[in-house]
């Protein structure tokens, strides 16, 4: 599905990435932790291309980053969900407008009832007619969760998913997104809640990568 | 293709992708009124244009004519020195016909300044020649050297060395007309291009999230395209409609003006201000679709 070959990357300092092999193989459930700063969030843009490496290979779905014209990203965009940390909404458009976008940017509109299951599913039903101005961070997170997956991505990445949620919402959005890994999904995770990663490891066989001295290495039991 | 698939985009409404923009932004009436104004200005410069253009068709064709040859003589060599002035026109290569004007045609001429009854045999009035050229033309200085030769008291009356400057103005006033409303349109664009530029970088926020969720440039181009093209095109009608009242309540000179033929629009040159309007659009979705482009390239 997406592929690291030897991939470096830095914004213009020093290098924040070095050296980064990992395949993302279909169906596989990952963990992405490491120090803040590190860059975890790097890695993901890399991943959907909002990025492209200094040096090195990344490939999406077969095709080198580096050779995808603009119109190749977007449609990456429609098979790749992500969650970012910062969500952002469209404030000008309720909560369950923002939800269905990439289903309107994409010509698909239409599935309402996917949509009310979606926002149900991820604790939101009632709040389908909210301006985002108004949600909570957490409600904001959860949103992202429902925009990131209402396409029926093949690839969910999701940046500090649970950071503004409460216990039992972390669960419930695990829960989520092991059943989606249970029907063929790849899943990455960025997180620092370890707790997270040890509840998922009972649901899931999931590996965990850590970023340590700018290398991105498959953790051990250590956990 | 894909200004073909804006331009469909344009003409097919698609409410859902009108909503992923703001409603609106503080340059939304910019463009309708920048398209009105510059469409009422564009009616006058077309209106200028062909009025000009008649003009400068009428005057060349009357260039293309005739010439006379005024014969100032004694009244006893009067005939003798026409006859000879004759001659002198049946030989000379370039003139199609030559013909002494009577009496009674000369009065008529003359009427409209001395009145009906003058007595103009015993007047010393010189005699008219009216001549027509051929296609070719013919050589007027060579005429005048062998006129002064031959019949001193006539002297060849070139309309060209007076009509032929009204002419060249006239023509010149048509390309003016023509090139102003280039610049009319070259204005608009670039009206349009600052408005677009800064509707497009209020909503730069929008259009990074459209990308991050998989809109591609052509989705997110028209939505701004439509909106630009609709708002020119409603302001151009308004103004054309404007200043095409305008010219038709302009008071009717073709009588007064005498050889001015008004500058308002004649026959079917009515329907001409029609096109401003699709002009106007297009010049919109052109100017949009280029701005937003590169605001795409360089926001994300
Ligand atoms: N656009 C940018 N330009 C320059 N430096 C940047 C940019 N984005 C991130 N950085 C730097 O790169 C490093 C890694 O950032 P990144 O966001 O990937 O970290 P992270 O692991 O996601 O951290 P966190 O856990 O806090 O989210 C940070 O030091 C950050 O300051
Ligand atoms: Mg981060």
């Amino acid at each position: 599905m997406i592929a690291f070959e030897n991939v470096a990357y830095n914004y213009g300092g020093g290098e924040l990435l070095s050296e980064v092999s990992i395949r993302l193989a279909p169906g596989s459930f990952h963990f992405l932790t490491g120090p803040s700063g590190a860059g975890k969030t790097t890695f993901l843009k890399l991943a959907y291309a909002e990025l492209l490496p200094t040096a090195g290979h990344v490939t999406v779905f077969d095709r080198d980053v580096r050779s995808l014209t603009r119109d190749d990203v977007a449609m990456v965009r429609r098979r790749v969900g992500v969650v970012h940390q910062d969500v952002q909404f469209l404030d000008h458009l309720p909560l369950a407008a923002n939800v269905a976008l990439p289903l309107t940017v994409a010509g698909r509109d239409g599935h309402m009832q996917d949509l009310t299951d979606l926002l149900g599913w991820v604790g939101l039903g009632k709040l389908a007619d909210a301006l985002p101005a108004s949600l909570s961070g957490g409600e904001r997170q959860r949103g992202a969760l429902a925009r990131a997956i209402i396409m029926g991505p093949d690839v969910i990445l999701a940046d500090e998913p649970t950071g503004n949620l409460d216990w039992e919402m972390s669960l419930r959005l695990l829960t989520l997104l092991v059943e989606l890994n249970k029907m063929g999904k790849t899943i990455l995770i960025a997180t620092h809640d370890l707790n997270l990663i040890r509840q998922a490891k009972s649901l899931v066989a999931a590996r965990v990568l850590r970023i340590r001295n700018r290398r991105i290495q498959l953790a051990g039991a250590d956990l | 293709m894909s200004v073909r698939r804006s331009l469909a985009a344009m003409i097919l409404p698609d409410r859902q992708a009108d909503r992923v923009v703001p409603p609106s932004g503080p340059t939304a009436w910019l463009t309708t009124f920048t398209a009105g104004a510059m469409t009422f200005l564009a009616v006058f410069a077309l209106a200028l244009s062909l009025a000009s253009g008649r003009l400068a068709e009428r005057w060349a064709g009357a260039l293309a004519g005739t010439a006379t040859i005024r014969i100032a003589a004694p009244a006893d060599q009067m005939a003798v020195q026409t006859a000879a002035v004759l001659d002198i026109l049946k030989t000379t290569p370039g003139i199609a016909s030559a013909r002494a004007m009577t009496d009674d045609e000369q009065r008529a001429l003359l009427a409209p300044w001395f009145g009906p009854d003058l007595p103009i045999e015993a007047l010393p009035i010189p005699r008219l020649v009216e001549l027509t050229e051929s296609s070719d033309g013919f050589d007027a200085e060579g005429l005048r050297q062998r006129l002064l030769a031959e019949a001193p008291g006539a002297v060849l009356d070139d309309h060209t060395r007076w009509q032929r400057p009204l002419a060249v103005a006239a023509s010149r006033l048509n390309l003016l007309g023509t090139l102003s409303m280039a610049l009319i349109a070259a204005t608009m664009a670039a009206m349009i291009t600052l408005a677009a530029n800064a509707s497009l970088a209020a909503n730069a926020q929008v259009i990074r999230v459209l990308r991050l969720v998989g809109a591609q440039d052509d989705y997110i181009a028209a939505a701004f395209v439509r909106r630009f093209t609709l708002r020119a095109l409603t302001g151009s009608a308004i103004g054309a409609v404007a200043g095409t009242i305008g010219i038709a309540l302009l008071p009717p000179v073709d009588e007064a003006g005498g050889f001015l033929t008004g500058l308002g629009f004649t026959g079917l040159g009515w329907f001409l201000p029609l096109a401003l309007p699709p002009i106007a659009a297009a010049v919109a979705l052109l100017a949009t679709r280029a701005a937003a482009f590169r605001k795409l390239r360089e926001l994300t």
